[in-house]
């Protein structure tokens, strides 16, 4: 035992001192491996960061309401009448101010990244303070709420963390106005997080909205129950709007997205299969370059099991450092890479690339599995080599 | 059955089978190699030296027949078997000796230990024995690349040599060596016959290689012509 292990480790160290040999082969082999882990980890990350972005961000006690056929808030615009009109509405409950309903809007303002430092879009959202009460999971972190009717600001922690310049208690300049930042906020990861908080008054005037908003969301006075909510909408001519759970607006954001990710699974699996058979191709060249020295070793009396082990721990440490490579560049290009890049019909859902290192462990499974396959035929090809090339 | 006799065999068939095409190498061969000799085997290329060292060295097996080994049959062994019988009892010179290109001469040496139960430190300790008896205690850490032909041979002797086997095969050892450098290496396989009392069987195409020899057996299509001469 102790000498299949001495011998076993000799012939791979013999095997990985050998390498430079096969400098150029192997370094592809490396980098297919890197480029197979860097984009399975890109998709992974990006399915990671935007589900847990979207999940807990929305809620199924609120109401949402967007213009009729907008897919996205964005898109979506509500003039004063229908905001009226949606307030009226049964099944919303209320307290002693009427209604629990919140209007909102917001626009596009420009970041600098952190990281990169190049630029990127952030939602600025106008909202009152009923509409800060629904958030789940809101908590003030720092600071204090902006006063409404001022050019005061709150930001969240994930803008606070990749962005530049939205520490509390600077002066922020968004095209002709200025804005103080007064708090930061937290929303347990969410959605919310990604944006800018001020008064939906202030938003209004500053970017001439006139009275006209995006959405409303409302507190359902029974948590899901939107049905007397539709009946109203359908008999009020005057409404043109369609009305979702919160939850269920953002499981539809959420969808459009998982198709990249199934897409990006399916493009990483065909990648792989190049790289499989690449890295059998390598493996296969290492065991003929090292023939004469297996063989040798076998009349010395090695094992076939070490002349196996020695050609699959190569292919396992060229995946390996393949995995490795494309793990680190997956992380320094896709770690809390901003969704909002992506552009299309997603601009407004801020999200971040969550490389974790659940994430790194999976892209590292499958650098091992393209290891292990590329290696294990030839490997047994060495082990099967015939003894009597040593005297050739 | 213990004899003097290291080798035995007896009525040894050797065949290459190619699809339907059979080449007969040997049949009926017999031999006795005793115990302590330095033989030469030499003949005409292609009369079966190689193919006979090989059968002797366990790493080919013959198609019919018997080989003894010290009173006990290899002809039959598994390969995993003879993979062990040739760790313990046999080391091998080769004609462009086979060293690792990517390992010093002190780690080429140490290879056949690896099989072994000895200590790494047990292991240094033979090392350098065995670089020392060659004459290159002071080269343990040079790259084969960095050594001449006749100093790489030594190197190899002393993996042949370091394990402590009863027996060395040589196939043409100095075939690649100028006749100075030939008749170094062939001093120091004399030496190991005469001093440390080591088997040697030498498949050399050179007379007076085999002069070192104690016994020389001439080999023609496959079989053993009669010309023994004592040295
Ligand atoms: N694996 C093999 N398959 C088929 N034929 C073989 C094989 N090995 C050797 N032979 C044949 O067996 C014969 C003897 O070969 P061998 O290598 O033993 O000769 P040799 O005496 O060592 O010759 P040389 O002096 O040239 O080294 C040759 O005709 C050779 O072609
Ligand atoms: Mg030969």
């Amino acid at each position: 035992m102790f000498s299949f292990i001495s011998q076993t480790w000799a012939v791979i160290v013999m095997n990985v001192r050998s390498l430079p040999r096969r400098l150029w082969m192997s370094l592809a082999m490396v980098l297919a491996n890197a480029v197979v882990v860097a984009i399975l980890l890109a998709f992974l990350a990006m399915d990671k960061g935007f589900e847990v972005t979207l999940k807990g961000a929305g809620s199924d006690d609120v109401a949402l309401f967007l213009r009729g056929g907008s897919a996205a808030e964005l898109n979506s615009g509500l003039g004063r009448d229908q905001v009226n009109l949606i307030a009226t509405a049964p099944g919303i409950a209320s307290n002693a101010n009427g209604p629990i309903i919140s209007a909102e809007l917001y626009v596009i303002v420009d970041g600098i990244k952190r990281s990169t430092k190049t630029e990127a879009n952030l939602p600025l959202r106008g909202l009152e303070l009923t509409g800060i009460e629904m958030r789940n999971g809101f908590q003030l972190q720092e600071g204090r709420m902006f006063t409404p009717g001022t050019n005061e600001l709150v930001v969240g922690q994930g803008v606070l963390r990749e962005f530049e310049g939205f520490e509390v208690g600077n002066t922020l300049r968004i095209g002709k106005s200025e804005w103080r930042i007064v708090g930061s906020f937290s929303t347990g990861g969410n959605v919310f997080e990604s944006e800018l908080w001020a008064d939906l008054n202030v938003i209004q005037s500053v970017y001439n909205r006139g009275s006209s908003v995006q959405t409303v969301r409302a507190k359902l006075s029974e948590s899901g129950q939107l049905d007397a909510i539709n009946a109203y909408v359908e008999n009020e001519p005057q409404l043109n709007v369609d009305v979702q759970t919160e939850k269920a607006y953002f499981a539809g954001q959420s969808k459009n997205l998982s198709y990249m990710a199934w897409f990006g699974k399916i493009i990483s699996a065909v990648m792989a299969l190049g790289a499989l058979s690449g890295a059998l191709n390598t493996m296969y060249t290492s065991v003929a370059d090292r023939a004469k020295e297996i063989a040798t070793l076998r009349t010395l009396g090695f094992s076939t099991g070490s002349a196996f082990l020695g050609t699959l721990v190569e292919a396992m440490v060229l995946a390996m450092a393949g995995g490795l490579v494309g793990a680190v560049c997956a992380y320094l290009l896709f770690d809390g890479l901003n969704a909002s890049t992506l552009g299309g019909s997603f601009t407004q859902v801020v999200f971040s690339f969550q490389m974790s290192g659940d994430l790194i462990a999976q892209g590292m499974k499958m650098a091992l599995v393209i290891g292990f396959v590329s290696g294990v035929f030839p490997a047994w090809r060495a082990a099967r080599m015939p003894v009597l090339l040593a005297f050739r | 059955m213990t004899t003097e006799h290291l080798f035995d065999l007896q009525k040894v068939a050797k065949r290459f089978v190619k699809g339907k095409d059979s080449i007969t190498i040997f049949d009926n061969l017999d031999l006795s190699i005793n115990k302590g000799d330095f033989v030469a085997i030499m003949g005409p290329s292609g009369s079966g030296k190689t193919t006979l060292l090989n059968l002797l060295g366990g790493v080919d097996q013959p198609t019919e027949g018997e080989i003894s080994f010290d009173g006990q049959r290899i002809d039959k062994l598994s390969e995993n078997l003879l993979a062990k019988w040739r760790a313990n009892n046999v080391g091998y010179i080769f004609q462009f000796y086979n060293l690792m290109p990517m390992l010093n001469a002190a780690r080429n040496v140490e290879l056949p230990l690896l099989l072994t139960n000895l200590s790494s430190s047990e292991r240094k300790q033979s090392v350098a024995t065995a670089l020392e008896l060659v004459g290159l205690a002071d080269r343990a850490k040079h790259m084969p690349s960095e050594l001449s032909g006749g100093q790489q041979q030594r190197v190899a002797i002393a993996r042949a040599v370091v394990s402590d086997p009863k027996l060395l095969l040589c196939d043409e050892p100095t075939g690649d060596l100028d006749r100075a450098t030939a008749d170094e290496i062939l001093k120091m396989l004399q030496l190991l016959n005469r001093e440390f009392g080591k088997t040697i069987i030498m498949v050399t195409h050179d007379p007076s290689a085999a002069k070192y020899a104690n016994r020389t057996l001439h080999l023609d299509k496959g079989k053993f012509v009669d010309r023994e001469l004592a040295a």
